[in-house]
Protein backbone atom coordinates (compact mmCIF):
# COMPACT_ATOMS: atom_id res chain seq x y z
CA UNK A 1 0.00 0.00 0.00
CA UNK A 2 1.40 3.43 -0.72
CA UNK A 3 0.13 6.60 0.28
CA UNK A 4 1.61 9.17 -2.59
CA UNK A 5 -1.73 10.40 -3.74
CA UNK A 6 -0.35 12.16 -7.03
CA UNK A 7 0.97 9.01 -8.02
CA UNK A 8 -1.98 7.31 -7.92
CA UNK A 9 -3.58 9.95 -10.18
CA UNK A 10 -1.01 9.67 -13.07
CA UNK A 11 -2.24 6.05 -13.80
CA UNK A 12 -6.01 6.80 -13.19
CA UNK A 13 -6.28 9.37 -15.34
CA UNK A 14 -6.64 7.93 -18.84
CA UNK A 15 -9.26 5.91 -17.44
CA UNK A 16 -11.23 8.60 -15.60
CA UNK A 17 -10.82 10.74 -18.44
CA UNK A 18 -12.36 8.42 -21.27
CA UNK A 19 -15.17 7.12 -19.22
CA UNK A 20 -15.79 10.37 -17.90
CA UNK A 21 -16.18 11.79 -21.29
CA UNK A 22 -17.98 9.43 -23.79
CA UNK A 23 -19.81 7.95 -20.83
CA UNK A 24 -20.75 10.43 -17.85
CA UNK A 25 -20.45 13.53 -19.54
CA UNK A 26 -22.70 11.60 -22.55
CA UNK A 27 -25.35 10.78 -20.54
CA UNK A 28 -25.94 14.11 -18.92
CA UNK A 29 -25.45 15.74 -22.57
CA UNK A 30 -28.21 12.99 -23.66
CA UNK A 31 -30.64 14.42 -20.97
CA UNK A 32 -29.73 17.86 -21.96
CA UNK A 33 -30.60 17.46 -25.98
CA UNK A 34 -33.81 15.62 -24.87
CA UNK A 35 -34.82 19.07 -24.04
CA UNK A 36 -34.43 20.61 -27.01
CA UNK A 37 -36.26 20.16 -30.69
CA UNK A 38 -32.96 20.09 -32.90
CA UNK A 39 -31.25 18.07 -36.11
CA UNK A 40 -28.10 17.90 -37.04
CA UNK A 41 -28.05 21.06 -39.09
CA UNK A 42 -30.84 23.37 -37.25
CA UNK A 43 -29.98 25.03 -34.20
CA UNK A 44 -31.49 23.95 -30.83
CA UNK A 45 -34.95 25.02 -29.95
CA UNK A 46 -35.74 24.92 -26.18
CA UNK A 47 -39.26 22.50 -25.89
CA UNK A 48 -38.71 21.59 -22.09
CA UNK A 49 -40.48 18.36 -21.48
CA UNK A 50 -42.08 18.49 -25.17
CA UNK A 51 -40.36 15.28 -26.49
CA UNK A 52 -41.44 13.56 -23.50
CA UNK A 53 -44.80 14.31 -23.66
CA UNK A 54 -45.10 13.36 -27.42
CA UNK A 55 -43.18 10.21 -26.59
CA UNK A 56 -45.58 8.92 -24.03
CA UNK A 57 -48.51 9.88 -27.31
CA UNK A 58 -46.41 8.09 -29.93
CA UNK A 59 -47.62 4.46 -30.97
CA UNK A 60 -44.33 3.26 -31.97
CA UNK A 61 -42.59 4.24 -28.25
CA UNK A 62 -45.40 1.44 -26.92
CA UNK A 63 -44.95 -0.91 -29.27
CA UNK A 64 -41.30 -0.87 -28.67
CA UNK A 65 -41.41 -0.98 -24.75
CA UNK A 66 -43.99 -4.11 -25.26
CA UNK A 67 -41.72 -5.97 -27.36
CA UNK A 68 -38.72 -5.11 -25.24
CA UNK A 69 -41.13 -6.52 -22.16
CA UNK A 70 -41.63 -9.47 -24.17
CA UNK A 71 -37.90 -9.94 -24.90
CA UNK A 72 -37.68 -9.77 -21.11
CA UNK A 73 -39.80 -12.04 -19.78
CA UNK A 74 -39.15 -14.68 -22.90
CA UNK A 75 -35.30 -14.52 -22.24
CA UNK A 76 -35.68 -14.46 -18.52
CA UNK A 77 -37.66 -17.84 -18.85
CA UNK A 78 -35.10 -19.19 -21.25
CA UNK A 79 -31.51 -17.69 -20.22
CA UNK A 80 -32.77 -18.42 -16.40
CA UNK A 81 -34.86 -20.97 -16.15
CA UNK A 82 -34.45 -23.40 -18.67
CA UNK A 83 -30.74 -22.78 -18.75
CA UNK A 84 -30.47 -23.23 -15.17
CA UNK A 85 -32.48 -26.83 -15.53
CA UNK A 86 -30.39 -27.71 -18.42
CA UNK A 87 -26.68 -27.18 -16.26
CA UNK A 88 -28.52 -29.32 -13.48
CA UNK A 89 -28.71 -32.20 -15.72
CA UNK A 90 -25.44 -31.80 -17.82
CA UNK A 91 -23.40 -31.85 -14.44
CA UNK A 92 -25.25 -34.93 -13.26
CA UNK A 93 -22.31 -37.61 -12.89
CA UNK A 94 -23.93 -40.50 -15.14
CA UNK A 95 -23.71 -37.54 -17.92
CA UNK A 96 -20.69 -35.62 -17.06
CA UNK A 97 -18.54 -36.95 -20.41
CA UNK A 98 -21.47 -36.20 -22.76
CA UNK A 99 -21.86 -32.86 -21.06
CA UNK A 100 -18.11 -31.35 -21.42
CA UNK A 101 -18.92 -31.85 -25.06
CA UNK A 102 -22.45 -30.70 -25.45
CA UNK A 103 -22.10 -27.00 -23.09
CA UNK A 104 -19.21 -26.31 -25.19
CA UNK A 105 -21.17 -26.52 -28.71
CA UNK A 106 -24.30 -25.03 -27.30
CA UNK A 107 -21.66 -22.03 -26.02
CA UNK A 108 -20.59 -21.33 -29.52
CA UNK A 109 -23.57 -19.48 -30.58
CA UNK A 110 -22.52 -17.12 -28.26
CA UNK A 111 -19.68 -16.37 -29.90
CA UNK A 112 -20.60 -15.09 -33.56
CA UNK A 113 -21.92 -11.82 -33.23
CA UNK A 114 -25.35 -10.92 -33.13
CA UNK A 115 -25.15 -9.56 -37.08
CA UNK A 116 -24.49 -13.21 -38.33
CA UNK A 117 -27.37 -14.33 -35.91
CA UNK A 118 -29.46 -12.18 -37.44
CA UNK A 119 -28.74 -12.71 -41.10
CA UNK A 120 -28.47 -16.49 -40.23
CA UNK A 121 -32.26 -16.60 -38.45
CA UNK A 122 -33.33 -14.05 -41.26
CA UNK A 123 -31.90 -16.29 -44.19
CA UNK A 124 -33.08 -19.60 -42.05
CA UNK A 125 -36.76 -18.13 -42.75
CA UNK A 126 -36.91 -16.99 -45.98
CA UNK A 127 -39.75 -18.19 -47.30
CA UNK A 128 -37.75 -18.83 -50.87
CA UNK A 129 -34.53 -20.00 -49.99
CA UNK A 130 -34.72 -20.82 -46.08
CA UNK A 131 -34.85 -24.47 -44.91
CA UNK A 132 -37.19 -24.09 -42.55
CA UNK A 133 -40.36 -23.53 -44.34
CA UNK A 134 -39.43 -26.33 -46.61
CA UNK A 135 -38.75 -28.47 -43.58
CA UNK A 136 -42.19 -27.70 -42.33
CA UNK A 137 -43.74 -28.89 -45.86
CA UNK A 138 -41.79 -32.01 -46.40
CA UNK A 139 -43.27 -33.13 -42.93
CA UNK A 140 -46.69 -31.81 -43.60
CA UNK A 141 -46.92 -28.58 -41.87
CA UNK A 142 -47.53 -26.75 -45.07
CA UNK A 143 -50.06 -24.37 -43.59
CA UNK A 144 -48.14 -22.70 -41.35
CA UNK A 145 -45.13 -22.18 -43.53
CA UNK A 146 -45.38 -18.61 -43.51
CA UNK A 147 -42.99 -15.33 -43.87
CA UNK A 148 -42.23 -15.01 -40.81
CA UNK A 149 -40.40 -11.96 -40.50
CA UNK A 150 -42.69 -10.59 -42.85
CA UNK A 151 -45.63 -11.39 -40.76
CA UNK A 152 -46.22 -8.44 -37.86
CA UNK A 153 -47.87 -11.15 -35.67
CA UNK A 154 -44.89 -13.42 -35.72
CA UNK A 155 -41.41 -10.82 -36.15
CA UNK A 156 -40.78 -10.38 -32.74
CA UNK A 157 -40.90 -13.60 -31.74
CA UNK A 158 -38.52 -14.73 -34.93
CA UNK A 159 -36.49 -12.30 -33.39
CA UNK A 160 -37.11 -13.28 -29.80
CA UNK A 161 -36.08 -16.76 -30.74
CA UNK A 162 -32.96 -16.53 -32.58
CA UNK A 163 -31.98 -14.55 -29.29
CA UNK A 164 -32.38 -17.64 -26.78
CA UNK A 165 -30.77 -19.86 -29.57
CA UNK A 166 -27.60 -17.63 -29.12
CA UNK A 167 -27.50 -17.27 -25.43
CA UNK A 168 -29.53 -19.86 -23.76
CA UNK A 169 -25.58 -21.78 -23.74
CA UNK A 170 -24.13 -19.12 -22.76
CA UNK A 171 -26.10 -18.55 -19.76
CA UNK A 172 -26.22 -22.43 -19.05
CA UNK A 173 -21.81 -21.97 -18.63
CA UNK A 174 -22.14 -19.74 -16.37
CA UNK A 175 -24.59 -21.99 -14.22
CA UNK A 176 -22.83 -25.07 -14.96
CA UNK A 177 -19.46 -22.92 -13.40
CA UNK A 178 -21.39 -22.03 -10.40
CA UNK A 179 -22.72 -25.46 -9.87
CA UNK A 180 -19.21 -27.32 -9.78
CA UNK A 181 -18.51 -25.13 -6.90
CA UNK A 182 -21.12 -26.43 -4.75
CA UNK A 183 -18.98 -29.01 -2.75
CA UNK A 184 -20.30 -33.15 -3.43
CA UNK A 185 -20.94 -33.88 0.24
CA UNK A 186 -24.49 -31.43 -0.28
CA UNK A 187 -25.51 -33.72 -2.87
CA UNK A 188 -24.19 -37.15 -0.43
CA UNK A 189 -26.07 -36.12 1.89
CA UNK A 190 -29.42 -35.01 0.02
CA UNK A 191 -29.04 -38.74 -1.07
CA UNK A 192 -28.75 -39.94 2.38
CA UNK A 193 -31.77 -38.27 3.55
CA UNK A 194 -33.31 -40.13 0.57
CA UNK A 195 -33.51 -37.10 -1.80
CA UNK A 196 -34.34 -38.05 -5.67
CA UNK A 197 -32.89 -36.04 -8.41
CA UNK A 198 -34.94 -33.54 -8.60
CA UNK A 199 -35.13 -32.83 -4.88
CA UNK A 200 -31.41 -32.22 -5.01
CA UNK A 201 -31.84 -29.71 -7.73
CA UNK A 202 -34.78 -28.16 -5.66
CA UNK A 203 -33.24 -28.11 -2.30
CA UNK A 204 -29.93 -28.19 -3.10
CA UNK A 205 -28.89 -27.35 -6.94
CA UNK A 206 -30.98 -23.66 -6.88
CA UNK A 207 -30.80 -22.31 -3.14
CA UNK A 208 -26.48 -22.94 -3.70
CA UNK A 209 -26.74 -20.66 -7.47
CA UNK A 210 -28.65 -18.01 -5.65
CA UNK A 211 -26.02 -15.76 -6.86
CA UNK A 212 -25.35 -16.96 -9.98
CA UNK A 213 -29.08 -16.78 -10.63
CA UNK A 214 -29.30 -13.58 -9.44
CA UNK A 215 -26.75 -12.28 -11.26
CA UNK A 216 -28.02 -13.56 -15.09
CA UNK A 217 -31.36 -12.53 -13.91
CA UNK A 218 -30.52 -9.16 -13.83
CA UNK A 219 -27.79 -9.11 -16.67
CA UNK A 220 -30.53 -10.89 -18.84
CA UNK A 221 -32.89 -8.15 -17.97
CA UNK A 222 -30.74 -5.57 -18.41
CA UNK A 223 -30.30 -7.37 -22.26
CA UNK A 224 -33.48 -7.07 -23.08
CA UNK A 225 -33.86 -3.03 -22.86
CA UNK A 226 -30.46 -3.16 -24.96
CA UNK A 227 -31.44 -5.30 -27.56
CA UNK A 228 -31.03 -3.70 -31.27
CA UNK A 229 -28.76 -5.68 -33.75
CA UNK A 230 -31.02 -8.34 -33.90
CA UNK A 231 -34.18 -6.51 -34.56
CA UNK A 232 -31.99 -3.85 -36.94
CA UNK A 233 -30.93 -6.90 -39.11
CA UNK A 234 -33.74 -9.16 -39.32
CA UNK A 235 -36.64 -6.64 -39.31
CA UNK A 236 -35.54 -3.12 -39.19
CA UNK A 237 -38.78 -3.20 -36.63
CA UNK A 238 -40.64 -3.64 -39.39
CA UNK A 239 -42.71 -5.10 -40.69
CA UNK A 240 -44.46 -1.69 -40.43
CA UNK A 241 -42.93 -1.29 -36.87
CA UNK A 242 -44.28 -3.78 -35.42
CA UNK A 243 -41.24 -5.31 -34.38
CA UNK A 244 -39.71 -2.10 -33.15
CA UNK A 245 -37.76 -1.82 -29.79
CA UNK A 246 -36.59 1.02 -28.07
CA UNK A 247 -33.07 0.55 -29.54
CA UNK A 248 -34.41 0.80 -33.25
CA UNK A 249 -36.88 3.68 -32.59
CA UNK A 250 -33.80 5.61 -30.90
CA UNK A 251 -31.76 4.93 -34.46
CA UNK A 252 -34.73 5.78 -36.68
CA UNK A 253 -36.14 8.65 -34.97
CA UNK A 254 -31.86 10.15 -34.66
CA UNK A 255 -30.51 8.78 -37.62
CA UNK A 256 -33.64 8.51 -40.11
CA UNK A 257 -35.90 10.58 -39.61
CA UNK A 258 -33.29 13.56 -37.82
CA UNK A 259 -35.38 14.19 -34.35
CA UNK A 260 -32.60 14.28 -32.25
CA UNK A 261 -33.78 15.66 -29.19
CA UNK A 262 -36.97 13.00 -29.92
CA UNK A 263 -34.06 10.23 -30.45
CA UNK A 264 -32.07 11.84 -26.69
CA UNK A 265 -35.90 11.54 -25.28
CA UNK A 266 -36.19 7.80 -25.93
CA UNK A 267 -32.10 7.54 -25.06
CA UNK A 268 -33.33 8.98 -21.55
CA UNK A 269 -36.12 5.90 -21.10
CA UNK A 270 -33.55 3.28 -22.04
CA UNK A 271 -31.62 4.75 -19.54
CA UNK A 272 -33.43 4.98 -16.33
CA UNK A 273 -34.53 1.33 -17.23
CA UNK A 274 -30.63 -0.24 -17.33
CA UNK A 275 -29.66 2.02 -14.59
CA UNK A 276 -32.64 1.05 -11.82
CA UNK A 277 -31.75 -2.71 -13.02
CA UNK A 278 -28.08 -1.93 -12.75
CA UNK A 279 -28.24 -0.32 -9.07
CA UNK A 280 -30.58 -3.51 -8.16
CA UNK A 281 -27.55 -5.37 -9.60
CA UNK A 282 -24.64 -3.74 -7.54
CA UNK A 283 -26.73 -3.67 -4.65
CA UNK A 284 -27.48 -7.05 -4.66
CA UNK A 285 -23.59 -8.17 -5.21
CA UNK A 286 -22.34 -5.54 -2.56
CA UNK A 287 -19.68 -4.71 -5.01
CA UNK A 288 -16.75 -2.64 -3.27
CA UNK A 289 -13.30 -1.31 -3.19
CA UNK A 290 -12.20 -2.77 -0.28
CA UNK A 291 -12.44 -6.31 -1.10
CA UNK A 292 -13.92 -9.54 -3.31
CA UNK A 293 -18.10 -8.99 -4.03
CA UNK A 294 -19.79 -10.44 -1.04
CA UNK A 295 -22.08 -12.99 -1.68
CA UNK A 296 -25.22 -13.04 0.31
CA UNK A 297 -28.38 -11.28 -1.47
CA UNK B 1 -26.19 -39.68 -8.30
CA UNK B 2 -24.11 -42.16 -7.22
CA UNK B 3 -25.39 -44.88 -9.47
CA UNK B 4 -22.88 -48.17 -9.52
CA UNK B 5 -23.90 -51.16 -7.46
CA UNK B 6 -27.69 -49.71 -7.20
CA UNK B 7 -30.10 -51.19 -9.62
CA UNK B 8 -31.55 -47.87 -11.34
CA UNK B 9 -35.62 -48.12 -11.36
CA UNK B 10 -37.00 -48.15 -15.41
CA UNK B 11 -38.08 -44.48 -14.31
CA UNK B 12 -35.28 -43.40 -13.70
CA UNK B 13 -33.43 -45.27 -16.78
CA UNK B 14 -36.39 -43.47 -18.84
CA UNK B 15 -35.80 -40.07 -17.53
CA UNK B 16 -32.21 -40.25 -18.51
CA UNK B 17 -32.86 -41.54 -22.27
CA UNK B 18 -35.41 -38.69 -22.27
CA UNK B 19 -32.69 -36.09 -21.24
CA UNK B 20 -30.34 -37.71 -23.73
CA UNK B 21 -32.55 -37.06 -26.05
CA UNK B 22 -33.51 -33.80 -25.52
CA UNK B 23 -29.65 -32.68 -25.29
CA UNK B 24 -28.78 -34.48 -28.89
CA UNK B 25 -32.36 -32.31 -30.48
CA UNK B 26 -30.70 -29.37 -28.99
CA UNK B 27 -27.09 -30.30 -30.21
CA UNK B 28 -28.39 -30.74 -33.96
CA UNK B 29 -30.21 -27.35 -33.24
CA UNK B 30 -27.85 -25.47 -32.22
CA UNK B 31 -25.14 -26.81 -34.87
CA UNK B 32 -27.67 -26.87 -37.69
CA UNK B 33 -28.15 -23.74 -38.64
CA UNK B 34 -23.85 -22.67 -38.01
CA UNK B 35 -23.72 -25.87 -40.73
CA UNK B 36 -26.45 -24.81 -42.72
CA UNK B 37 -24.54 -21.35 -43.59
CA UNK B 38 -21.30 -22.65 -43.84
CA UNK B 39 -22.21 -25.13 -46.57
CA UNK B 40 -24.39 -22.85 -48.45
CA UNK B 41 -21.41 -20.58 -48.68
CA UNK B 42 -20.59 -23.63 -50.82
CA UNK B 43 -23.56 -23.46 -53.12
CA UNK B 44 -24.55 -21.61 -56.57
CA UNK B 45 -27.87 -19.54 -56.09
CA UNK B 46 -29.45 -22.07 -57.88
CA UNK B 47 -28.90 -24.65 -55.67
CA UNK B 48 -29.12 -22.61 -52.37
CA UNK B 49 -33.10 -21.99 -53.85
CA UNK B 50 -33.80 -25.47 -55.12
CA UNK B 51 -31.82 -28.07 -52.33
CA UNK B 52 -31.24 -25.97 -49.63
CA UNK B 53 -30.58 -29.73 -47.27
CA UNK B 54 -28.60 -31.39 -49.76
CA UNK B 55 -24.37 -31.25 -49.64
CA UNK B 56 -22.97 -28.40 -52.22
CA UNK B 57 -22.90 -30.67 -55.57
CA UNK B 58 -19.12 -28.99 -55.89
CA UNK B 59 -17.19 -27.59 -53.08
CA UNK B 60 -16.98 -24.14 -54.92
CA UNK B 61 -14.69 -21.61 -53.54
CA UNK B 62 -16.77 -18.92 -55.79
CA UNK B 63 -18.77 -17.34 -53.39
CA UNK B 64 -15.81 -17.34 -50.42
CA UNK B 65 -13.29 -15.61 -52.87
CA UNK B 66 -16.23 -13.69 -54.57
CA UNK B 67 -17.20 -12.20 -51.37
CA UNK B 68 -13.54 -11.18 -50.76
CA UNK B 69 -12.99 -9.48 -53.38
CA UNK B 70 -16.27 -7.52 -52.96
CA UNK B 71 -15.18 -5.76 -50.35
CA UNK B 72 -15.01 -8.03 -47.21
CA UNK B 73 -11.47 -7.77 -47.26
CA UNK B 74 -11.90 -4.22 -46.62
CA UNK B 75 -14.22 -4.50 -43.73
CA UNK B 76 -12.17 -7.75 -42.25
CA UNK B 77 -9.14 -5.71 -41.96
CA UNK B 78 -10.56 -2.78 -40.62
CA UNK B 79 -12.53 -5.16 -38.04
CA UNK B 80 -8.62 -6.51 -37.29
CA UNK B 81 -7.19 -3.28 -36.96
CA UNK B 82 -9.87 -1.81 -34.63
CA UNK B 83 -9.96 -4.80 -32.51
CA UNK B 84 -6.55 -5.56 -31.94
CA UNK B 85 -5.79 -1.22 -31.31
CA UNK B 86 -9.17 -1.37 -29.05
CA UNK B 87 -8.33 -4.78 -27.03
CA UNK B 88 -4.50 -3.57 -26.54
CA UNK B 89 -5.44 0.08 -25.35
CA UNK B 90 -8.45 -0.98 -23.36
CA UNK B 91 -5.87 -3.97 -21.40
CA UNK B 92 -3.27 -1.27 -20.85
CA UNK B 93 -5.59 1.58 -19.55
CA UNK B 94 -7.37 -0.70 -17.35
CA UNK B 95 -4.85 -2.06 -15.89
CA UNK B 96 -3.08 1.46 -14.79
CA UNK B 97 -6.53 2.24 -13.17
CA UNK B 98 -6.82 -0.92 -11.58
CA UNK B 99 -2.90 -0.60 -10.03
CA UNK B 100 -3.58 2.42 -7.86
CA UNK B 101 -7.16 1.51 -6.65
CA UNK B 102 -5.52 -2.08 -5.06
CA UNK B 103 -2.26 -0.76 -4.16
CA UNK B 104 -2.58 2.95 -3.27
CA UNK B 105 -4.12 4.27 -0.15
CA UNK B 106 -5.73 7.80 -0.86
CA UNK B 107 -9.17 9.66 0.15
CA UNK B 108 -10.67 9.24 -3.29
CA UNK B 109 -9.90 5.78 -3.86
CA UNK B 110 -13.89 3.95 -3.48
CA UNK B 111 -14.95 7.26 -5.42
CA UNK B 112 -12.70 6.81 -8.29
CA UNK B 113 -13.33 2.87 -7.72
CA UNK B 114 -17.18 3.24 -8.06
CA UNK B 115 -16.93 5.87 -10.56
CA UNK B 116 -15.14 3.61 -13.39
CA UNK B 117 -17.37 0.50 -12.46
CA UNK B 118 -20.99 2.56 -12.87
CA UNK B 119 -19.81 2.68 -16.26
CA UNK B 120 -20.41 -0.72 -16.75
CA UNK B 121 -24.42 0.31 -15.93
CA UNK B 122 -24.27 2.36 -19.19
CA UNK B 123 -26.20 0.89 -21.98
CA UNK B 124 -24.67 2.02 -24.75
CA UNK B 125 -27.55 3.46 -26.69
CA UNK B 126 -28.14 5.77 -24.15
CA UNK B 127 -25.31 7.77 -25.22
CA UNK B 128 -25.38 7.33 -29.10
CA UNK B 129 -26.58 10.92 -29.90
CA UNK B 130 -24.58 12.61 -27.53
CA UNK B 131 -21.16 10.67 -28.30
CA UNK B 132 -21.94 10.86 -31.87
CA UNK B 133 -21.92 14.99 -31.50
CA UNK B 134 -18.22 14.59 -28.82
CA UNK B 135 -16.62 12.99 -31.75
CA UNK B 136 -17.80 15.62 -34.29
CA UNK B 137 -16.80 18.14 -31.55
CA UNK B 138 -13.39 16.49 -31.04
CA UNK B 139 -12.84 16.08 -34.47
CA UNK B 140 -12.82 12.08 -34.22
CA UNK B 141 -15.63 11.48 -35.94
CA UNK B 142 -15.40 8.67 -39.03
CA UNK B 143 -11.96 7.96 -37.66
CA UNK B 144 -10.13 5.08 -36.49
CA UNK B 145 -9.45 6.66 -33.29
CA UNK B 146 -12.58 7.95 -32.51
CA UNK B 147 -14.16 4.57 -32.90
CA UNK B 148 -11.26 3.14 -30.41
CA UNK B 149 -11.46 5.76 -28.05
CA UNK B 150 -15.27 4.52 -27.96
CA UNK B 151 -15.00 0.91 -27.20
CA UNK B 152 -12.05 1.32 -25.08
CA UNK B 153 -14.36 3.51 -22.63
CA UNK B 154 -17.12 1.67 -22.60
CA UNK B 155 -14.82 -1.75 -22.15
CA UNK B 156 -12.44 -0.28 -19.04
CA UNK B 157 -15.39 -0.73 -16.27
CA UNK B 158 -15.54 -3.96 -17.09
CA UNK B 159 -11.47 -4.67 -17.72
CA UNK B 160 -11.14 -2.92 -14.76
CA UNK B 161 -12.84 -4.74 -12.34
CA UNK B 162 -11.41 -8.00 -13.59
CA UNK B 163 -8.26 -6.63 -13.26
CA UNK B 164 -8.64 -5.41 -10.10
CA UNK B 165 -10.06 -8.56 -8.33
CA UNK B 166 -6.98 -9.99 -9.61
CA UNK B 167 -4.47 -7.67 -8.30
CA UNK B 168 -6.31 -7.55 -4.89
CA UNK B 169 -5.60 -11.38 -4.50
CA UNK B 170 -1.47 -11.68 -6.10
CA UNK B 171 0.65 -11.54 -2.70
CA UNK B 172 1.90 -7.93 -1.90
CA UNK B 173 4.73 -9.32 -0.04
CA UNK B 174 7.32 -9.45 -3.25
CA UNK B 175 6.10 -6.06 -4.01
CA UNK B 176 7.22 -4.94 -0.13
CA UNK B 177 10.53 -6.11 -0.31
CA UNK B 178 11.27 -4.81 -3.95
CA UNK B 179 9.81 -1.15 -2.20
CA UNK B 180 12.00 -1.16 0.26
CA UNK B 181 15.24 -1.57 -1.66
CA UNK B 182 13.96 1.50 -3.51
CA UNK B 183 11.92 0.29 -6.84
CA UNK B 184 9.72 2.49 -8.16
CA UNK B 185 5.78 2.41 -8.67
CA UNK B 186 6.26 1.91 -12.57
CA UNK B 187 8.93 -0.75 -11.76
CA UNK B 188 6.71 -2.48 -9.43
CA UNK B 189 3.93 -2.45 -11.67
CA UNK B 190 5.72 -3.25 -15.23
CA UNK B 191 7.98 -5.96 -13.66
CA UNK B 192 6.27 -7.71 -11.33
CA UNK B 193 2.41 -7.14 -10.88
CA UNK B 194 2.11 -7.24 -15.05
CA UNK B 195 3.88 -10.45 -15.79
CA UNK B 196 2.10 -12.14 -12.45
CA UNK B 197 -0.86 -11.54 -13.99
CA UNK B 198 -0.96 -12.61 -17.64
CA UNK B 199 -3.53 -15.01 -17.33
CA UNK B 200 -6.30 -12.03 -16.61
CA UNK B 201 -4.96 -9.70 -19.32
CA UNK B 202 -5.45 -12.38 -21.53
CA UNK B 203 -9.08 -12.50 -20.53
CA UNK B 204 -9.66 -9.04 -20.23
CA UNK B 205 -8.01 -8.73 -23.95
CA UNK B 206 -10.38 -11.78 -25.24
CA UNK B 207 -13.42 -10.61 -23.43
CA UNK B 208 -12.70 -7.24 -25.24
CA UNK B 209 -11.53 -8.67 -28.57
CA UNK B 210 -15.04 -10.46 -28.69
CA UNK B 211 -16.86 -7.60 -28.04
CA UNK B 212 -15.60 -5.28 -30.63
CA UNK B 213 -15.35 -7.74 -33.48
CA UNK B 214 -19.25 -8.48 -32.89
CA UNK B 215 -20.17 -4.91 -32.31
CA UNK B 216 -22.44 -3.33 -35.38
CA UNK B 217 -23.59 -0.10 -33.52
CA UNK B 218 -20.88 1.87 -33.07
CA UNK B 219 -19.21 1.25 -36.25
CA UNK B 220 -22.63 2.09 -37.91
CA UNK B 221 -23.03 5.09 -36.06
CA UNK B 222 -19.95 7.01 -35.54
CA UNK B 223 -18.16 6.02 -38.70
CA UNK B 224 -19.76 7.34 -42.14
CA UNK B 225 -17.11 6.22 -44.68
CA UNK B 226 -17.52 2.80 -46.50
CA UNK B 227 -13.49 2.70 -45.76
CA UNK B 228 -13.37 2.92 -42.15
CA UNK B 229 -16.56 -0.15 -41.57
CA UNK B 230 -16.11 -3.30 -39.56
CA UNK B 231 -17.41 -6.61 -40.54
CA UNK B 232 -21.03 -6.43 -39.64
CA UNK B 233 -21.36 -3.39 -40.81
CA UNK B 234 -20.61 -4.96 -44.06
CA UNK B 235 -21.99 -7.70 -43.92
CA UNK B 236 -25.76 -6.51 -43.49
CA UNK B 237 -25.05 -4.03 -46.12
CA UNK B 238 -24.15 -7.36 -48.60
CA UNK B 239 -28.19 -7.52 -47.84
CA UNK B 240 -29.55 -5.26 -50.87
CA UNK B 241 -32.35 -3.51 -51.65
CA UNK B 242 -32.49 -5.36 -54.62
CA UNK B 243 -31.36 -8.57 -54.96
CA UNK B 244 -28.81 -10.01 -52.75
CA UNK B 245 -26.00 -12.70 -53.76
CA UNK B 246 -26.97 -14.83 -51.02
CA UNK B 247 -23.99 -17.53 -51.75
CA UNK B 248 -22.03 -14.42 -51.40
CA UNK B 249 -23.34 -13.91 -47.81
CA UNK B 250 -23.39 -16.87 -46.56
CA UNK B 251 -19.68 -17.13 -47.48
CA UNK B 252 -19.34 -13.61 -45.61
CA UNK B 253 -20.86 -14.42 -42.52
CA UNK B 254 -19.00 -17.97 -41.98
CA UNK B 255 -15.50 -15.89 -43.18
CA UNK B 256 -16.39 -13.51 -40.02
CA UNK B 257 -17.30 -15.39 -37.79
CA UNK B 258 -13.86 -17.88 -38.42
CA UNK B 259 -11.53 -15.97 -36.38
CA UNK B 260 -13.67 -15.69 -32.87
CA UNK B 261 -14.70 -19.53 -33.12
CA UNK B 262 -10.92 -20.19 -33.58
CA UNK B 263 -9.54 -17.76 -30.94
CA UNK B 264 -11.93 -19.69 -28.32
CA UNK B 265 -11.35 -22.98 -29.32
CA UNK B 266 -7.51 -21.92 -28.52
CA UNK B 267 -7.76 -19.59 -25.18
CA UNK B 268 -11.10 -21.56 -23.79
CA UNK B 269 -10.13 -21.48 -20.33
CA UNK B 270 -9.60 -17.73 -20.29
CA UNK B 271 -13.02 -16.89 -21.86
CA UNK B 272 -14.32 -19.27 -19.00
CA UNK B 273 -12.21 -17.98 -16.38
CA UNK B 274 -13.67 -14.13 -17.53
CA UNK B 275 -17.50 -15.19 -17.49
CA UNK B 276 -17.17 -16.25 -13.81
CA UNK B 277 -15.54 -12.74 -12.23
CA UNK B 278 -18.79 -11.03 -13.14
CA UNK B 279 -20.42 -12.15 -15.73
CA UNK B 280 -21.29 -8.87 -18.55
CA UNK B 281 -22.69 -9.76 -21.85
CA UNK B 282 -21.03 -8.43 -24.74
Amino acid sequence: MYKNTRGAYLYLIPAILLVSVFIYIAVGLNFYYSLFRWNTYSEKVWVGLANYTRLFQDGNFWTGLKNNLLFAVISVTFQVGIALALAAVLEQKWLRRFGGFCRTVLFVPSLLSMTVVGLMWQLMLNPNMGFVNKALKAVGLGAIAIDWLGNASTAIFCVIASSQWQFVGYTMMLFIVAIQKIPDDFYEAAEIDGANAIQSFFYVTVPNVREMTLLNLTTTLIGAFKVFDEVYVMTNGGPGRASEVLGTLLFRSGFREDAMGYASAVGAVIFVITFALSIAQIRMFKIDSTGQKGGEG
Amino acid sequence: MKSHGIRLSPTTVLLRVLAVILFCIMLAGALYPMYWVAMSGFKTTTELLISPFKLPSAFSLKNYIGVWKVGISKFFLNSVFITVSSAALTAVVSAFAAFPLSRYRFKMRGFWFMFLLCGLMLAPQVSLISNYKILQALHLYDSYLGLILVYTAFRVPYTMFLMWSYFMTTPKDIEEAACIDGCSSFMIFWKMLIPMSKPIMATGILLTARYVWNDFLFSLIYTESAALKTIPYGLNSLKGESGTDWGQLLAGMTISSIPIIVLFICTQKYFVRGLTVGAVKG
